[in-house]
C-alpha cells in the first residue's frame, strides 16, 4: 500500500491541475471586481502562501494577508523575564526552540533565554511536553519549569498528562497559552483597517476545537470562513471557495480540511483542556488585553503551576514592546514586514530584534526566509 | 513548535489511561501521546503536533475534497461572464 503522505503530496502539492484552479480563481475575481481581502490565521498557512509564491498567482484584486497566527509573537515579555531569572537561579527552564530567542521586556539583560543560557543559566530546548516530562524524570533532584506557549494545538499535551497525573512533582508548567477564537473576535470587532472578506481558519487548531468553533465569523460578521489544510492546493481551494461564496452573495463556514478536521473537533482533547485550564482576560504582546483569551491552570493543578510555585505575577503595565518594532501591527494584519524599517536591516532571522522574527511561525521570519528581497513593492 | 505533520503509526500502547504511539515522522521515529476520539492502530496516519497525535487522517477524504473543484471545473465554472 502506498504511503498516504506521498499521496497527499502528489494531490495537494505537486498536482499539475493547480493551474486550472488558479484559472477559476481568476475568473471569479474578474466577475467579483471589488477588492477582496483574505486573512490567513496560522503561521503555517502564511508559510505555505509565501514559500510557494501563492500571492504572485492571485489576480490584482485578491489580497492575501497574514493574521495573528504566531503564538510566540504575542507571548508577553514578563514571562521571559521571570524565566531568565529562574534559569540563572538554578531552576531548569524547558522551552520549545521557538521561544528560545524570544526577547524579554525592554532593557533586559540577558535579553532572552538563549542569552541566559550562554551566561550559565539552565535552559533545555525540547520538541514536546513529553520530552519535558522525560527531562524532569531523568533529573529528579532539580526543579524544572516548562514554558508552555501556544494556541489550542499545544494545550492537549499538557492537559492530557496533567489530567492523567503523569507529570512529575518537580516539573512546573508556566501556562502562556492564548486562544484563537477570542483574538479573531477582537480583530473583527475592535481593529480598524482590517476589514476582511474571507478568513482561512487554522487547520490544526480546528482539529482540536472543531470547525464549528468558527461559526460566529460568518454569522456575526458576515465573512466566509474556510477551515483550510496546509498544502498549496488546500489554500488555493479555500481561496476559490471564498470567492465563490462572495460571488453568490453568501457568508458561510466551510471545511476544506475534512481529512483532518471534524465539525465537533477532538472531544477527548477538549475534555482534558476544559478540565485542566481556566480562561481569563489576557494580555497579548503588541496588542493589548483580549477578553477571555488566555488559559491558566485551575487550582486543582496548582501543585504543578509555576505561577504559584514561583509567585510569577503579571505587571500592572507592560514594557515589552521593543522600540521601533511593528510586530503588533504585523500580527493584526495592519502592516507587512517589508513596511517595517528594521526588516532585514537591524532585524534578521540570525539576529532577531522583534518577536515576529523569532519564531518560525512569525510573519517577519517567514518573509525573511522566503521572499526574493530584491523584488520591490511586495 | 506549531507545526503539525502527518505521521505513520508504528506501534501503540497505554500506560494507565494515557495512550502512546511510536510514529514515523518522515524517517524519524518519535514517541508521542495520543489524544484522539477514535481507536488508532499500526499503519494509521495521524497529525502530530508538538509531540501529540491530535487527529487521525481520514483516508477517504483525501480524494474527496479535490472533487470540490473538479465539480466546479467540469460544470464549466457555472459563471455567466
Ligand atoms: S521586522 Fe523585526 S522589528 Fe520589524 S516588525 Fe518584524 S519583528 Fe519587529
Amino acid at each position: 500500500m502506498s504511503d498516504l503522505r506521498l499521496r497527499i503530496k502528489e494531490l495537494y502539492e505537486r498536482n499539475p491541475k493547480a493551474s486550472e484552479i488558479v484559472k477559476i480563481i481568476r475568473d471569479y475575481a474578474s466577475i467579483i471586481k471589488k477588492h477582496v481581502k483574505i486573512m490567513d490565521f496560522c503561521g503555517t498557512h502564511e508559510w505555505t502562501i509565501t514559500y510557494y509564491g501563492l500571492r504572485s498567482l492571485m489576480p490584482n484584486n485578491i489580497e492575501l494577508i497574514a493574521g495573528p497566527g504566531c503564538p510566540v509573537c504575542v507571548t508577553p515579555g514578563y514571562y521571559v523575564e521571570a524565566l531568565i531569572k529562574l534559569s540563572l537561579e538554578g531552576v531548569n527552564v524547558i522551552t520549545y526552540g521557538d521561544a528560545f530567542k524570544l526577547p524579554s521586556v525592554r532593557g533586559s539583560n540577558p535579553k532572552s533565554l538563549a542569552e541566559a543560557k550562554a551566561l550559565g543559566g539552565k535552559v533545555t530546548v525540547v520538541y514536546s511536553f513529553l520530552d519535558a516530562v522525560k527531562v524532569a524524570k531523568e533529573r529528579p533532584n532539580e526543579e524544572h519549569v516548562f514554558f508552555s506557549v501556544g494556541f489550542e494545538t499545544t494545550m492537549p499535551a499538557v492537559s492530557t498528562t496533567l489530567y492523567y497525573r503523569a507529570v512529575p512533582h518537580n516539573l512546573y508548567v508556566l501556562s502562556a497559552h492564548r486562544l484563537t477564537p477570542p483574538i479573531m473576535k477582537y480583530l473583527m470587532s475592535n481593529v480598524k483597517g482590517v476589514e476582511l472578506d474571507g478568513v482561512l481558519a487554522p487547520g490544526h487548531v480546528s482539529a482540536i476545537l472543531g470547525s464549528n468553533a468558527w461559526e460566529f465569523i460568518p454569522k456575526d460578521y458576515g465573512v466566509t470562513t474556510v477551515v483550510t489544510g496546509f498544502e498549496p492546493l488546500d489554500v488555493l481551494l479555500a481561496v476559490l471557495l471564498i470567492l465563490k461564496s462572495i460571488k453568490e452573495g453568501r457568508a458561510e463556514l466551510l471545511n476544506e480540511y475534512r481529512r483532518v478536521v471534524k465539525p465537533e473537533g477532538n472531544l477527548t482533547a477538549k475534555k482534558t483542556i476544559n478540565e485542566v485550564f481556566t480562561y481569563v482576560d489576557s494580555y497579548w504582546r503588541g496588542i493589548g488585553v483580549v477578553e477571555g483569551s488566555g488559559a491558566k491552570l485551575k487550582a486543582t493543578y496548582e501543585r504543578n503551576d509555576a505561577e504559584v510555585r514561583y509567585g510569577i505575577k503579571e505587571p500592572k503595565t507592560h514594557s515589552d514592546i521593543i522600540p521601533g518594532c511593528r510586530c503588533g501591527e504585523v500580527v493584526l494584519g495592519l502592516r507587512k514586514p517589508t513596511e517595517c524599517p528594521l526588516f532585514m536591516k537591524v532585524c534578521t532571522p540570525e539576529n532577531p530584534y522583534g518577536p515576529c522574527m523569532v519564531s518560525s511561525e512569525g510573519t517577519c521570519r517567514i518573509w525573511a526566509e522566503n521572499l526574493p528581497l530584491s523584488v520591490e513593492g511586495i | 513548535m506549531c507545526l503539525g505533520v502527518p505521521a505513520k503509526v508504528l506501534r501503540v500502547w497505554s500506560v494507565g489511561e494515557l495512550r502512546y504511539a511510536e510514529v514515523d515522522l518522515g524517517g524519524l521515529s518519535k514517541e508521542v501521546i495520543l489524544a484522539l476520539d477514535e481507536p488508532v492502530n499500526e499503519g494509521d496516519y495521524v497529525i502530530v503536533h508538538a509531540g501529540m497525535g491530535i487527529s487521525k487522517i481520514k483516508e477517504e477524504e483525501v480524494e474527496e475534497t479535490l472533487k470540490i473543484w473538479e465539480d466546479l471545473y467540469n460544470q464549466g465554472l457555472h459563471i455567466e461572464q
